[in-house]
């Protein structure tokens, strides 16, 4: 009898080889498909999304479920507005934060008493229930450093960040209440694990002087407060020049950006973090069933040997436009090529 | 290394340092137009190009990108006379944010056609489709300029596009952004004219559109 998702999950962080290489497909929107909802109707109601999340696990058995909806969600936690689309994710309206001075008297909302929230935590529950403890669900936080860029629009950040200091790190302690809050909410409600989604850490984004003076110190500290296992993700932005860094604040794992070799970043996360990624999530919808599994291969064996690697996307999220002829592509191209030991690595030189 | 040469790595290396002042003292030197001598467009926008080329590379981050067209926005307006305009009435550029409100990359791109002396109608953020092409028809536009970021957003260019060939307009639409940047192919599928894979490149498609179109 084969590993359950959550001893092969346990076995990678370890850096252990599990039975296969542990995959997580967030299709996230896929399920409005299936069920005839539009997107913002699917995720209007928790049931909706614990259904989705289960049938995602049956058509694609993924290995990690996560009933976080979309990052749009926070700015509504802070009194905005997501902006719904009919074939993509809904994102964060206009922002609430509208001069810097606003954050003198800005107070971190209830999580508990926020019905958008709410409904997250209602449905991690319910999924957690359904599922027991053999399927790990994931958490999802917005981090203190990079929920700014939708509290305050980018531009009005930046200009922040070099021009006001004072009023970032007042700023970044208020953020940091909600998500300490939000993340363990999350933790009680059923999720085993919290991503940490923060773009603003990548040097995509931000200087690594400025990474290191704000963002990585404001991720040790809230992930010591969290106390669960935490993985940071920097939706898309390289992290390679960061990983001994990340792996100072006490996460577990880093996503893995699709503009970086994964090999050379697997080696300089060698027994350090485990690896998310690094599948090109916006290329997937031209991929062909072939070029799916020529992906998947590849990253399999950039990645896969010694454990500490989870294939996924690069972003945190699959395209609602990919077809689930490639997503089902990459199932069999894990199954196929995903098995330990991965002697055909050494065998192809791959 | 020529004096241009010279110039354009210091000018780099201040915008860098945030060096506002060394900036300026950089560009103080040099002649506003084109004529005998360095220019402000022979210096302004390849050092603009270098550090939108080194970000692409994972060099230098986007912020510092933000920063560098920024500086040499207020920089090069400084310089220049208000009353005054760089260079002709043509080409006429629009500019927008498709859909969402992540107006970051508008602003760079902004930012760095300002500095090479190009005046742009700023059509904002959240436009739907046929808002930004009555605007830009209103306007008669020469090139409109779109950014985007999410993927969902960047395939509705296509039905600007399409509003612009019905309408039987000559319009250019160039397109930037993360989605065009992960997905090569992409600014080909929603029709669009050109890509830019940094703000800085932007001044280098509108000049060579203006060679090739009738503006002039």
């Amino acid at each position: 009898m084969g590993m359950t998702s959550s001893q092969r999950l346990q076995e990678t962080m370890q850096h252990r080889e599990p039975d296969r290489v542990p995959y997580s497909l967030p299709a996230n929107m896929h399920p409005a498909r299936d069920m005839g909802l539009t997107i913002k109707e699917y995720f209007s109601r928790p049931e909706y999304v614990v259904e989705g999340q289960l049938r995602l696990r049956k058509k694609f058995g993924n290995d990690m479920l996560c009933c976080y909806p979309f990052a749009g969600l926070e700015i509504m936690a802070w009194g905005g507005e997501a902006v719904y689309f009919d074939q993509g994710p809904p994102n964060a309206g206009a922002p609430v934060i509208k001069r810097p001075e606003d954050i003198l008297a800005l107070e971190p909302p209830s999580v508990e008493e926020n019905p958008a929230l709410r409904g997250v935590l209602e449905a991690t529950a319910s999924l957690k229930a359904a599922v027991g403890d053999d399927i790990p669900i994931a958490g999802v936080i917005v981090s203190p450093f990079s929920l700014p860029i939708m509290q305050m629009g980018f531009e009005a950040y930046l200009d922040l960040i070099y021009e006001r200091p004072e009023l970032l790190e007042r700023l970044l302690r208020i953020n940091g209440e909600y998500c300490v809050a939000w993340a363990k909410a999350q933790i009680k409600a059923g999720a085993s694990a919290i991503v940490y989604s923060d773009p603003a850490s990548s040097p995509t984004i931000l200087p690594r002087e400025i990474v290191l003076r704000h963002g990585l110190p404001t991720a040790r500290s809230i992930i010591a407060r969290i106390g669960g296992g935490v993985m940071i993700h920097l939706a898309s932005g390289r992290g390679k020049d960061l990983v001994d860094d990340i792996a100072e604040t006490g996460a577990v794992g880093m996503s893995a950006s699709a503009e970086e070799d994964l090999g050379q970043l697997k080696a300089a996360c060698r027994g350090k973090l485990t690896l998310v990624g690094n599948l090109n999530a916006l290329a997937m919808r031209r991929w062909t069933p072939q070029q799916a599994e020529a992906e998947v291969k590849r990253a399999i064996a950039q990645a896969g040997p010694g454990g500490g690697f989870v294939l996924s996307d690069n972003h945190g999220e699959i395209p609602f436009l990919v077809e689930d002829e490639v997503l089902m592509a990459m199932v069999e191209a894990v199954e196929r090529w995903g098995r330990y030991p991965l002697d055909w690595v050494v065998v192809d030189g791959a | 290394m020529s004096n241009l040469e010279t110039i354009t790595r210091q000018l780099v290396e201040a915008l860098l340092r945030l060096d506002s002042p060394g900036v300026g003292a950089l560009l103080d030197g040099l002649r506003p137009l084109a004529g005998g001598g360095p220019s402000l467009d022979d210096v302004v926008v390849p050092a603009l190009e270098r550090i939108g080329r080194d970000w692409e590379e994972g060099r230098v981050s986007l912020s510092q990108v933000y920063m560098a067209g920024r500086i040499c926005e207020r920089a090069v307006e400084r310089l220049l006379s208000p009353d005054r305009p760089v260079r002709g009435d043509r080409p006429k550029l629009g500019i927008a944010v498709l859909e969402d409100h992540h107006a970051l990359g508008k602003r760079m791109v902004k930012s760095a056609l300002r500095a090479a002396g190009y005046q742009l109608q700023d059509y904002g953020h959240g436009r739907r489709p046929q808002e930004l092409v009555e605007m830009a028809l209103r306007d008669q536009v020469d090139v409109l300029l779109i950014s985007c970021l999410m993927l969902a957003s960047a395939l509705r260019v296509s039905e600007v596009v399409a509003g612009l060939q019905k309408a039987g307009s000559p319009i250019a639409v160039v397109v930037g952004g993360a989605p065009f940047r992960l997905e090569a192919q992409l600014w080909k599928e929603v029709g669009a004219r050109a890509v830019g894979r940094n703000s800085a490149e932007a001044v280098a498609i509108v000049r060579s559109l203006a060679e090739r179109e009738p503006w002039a």
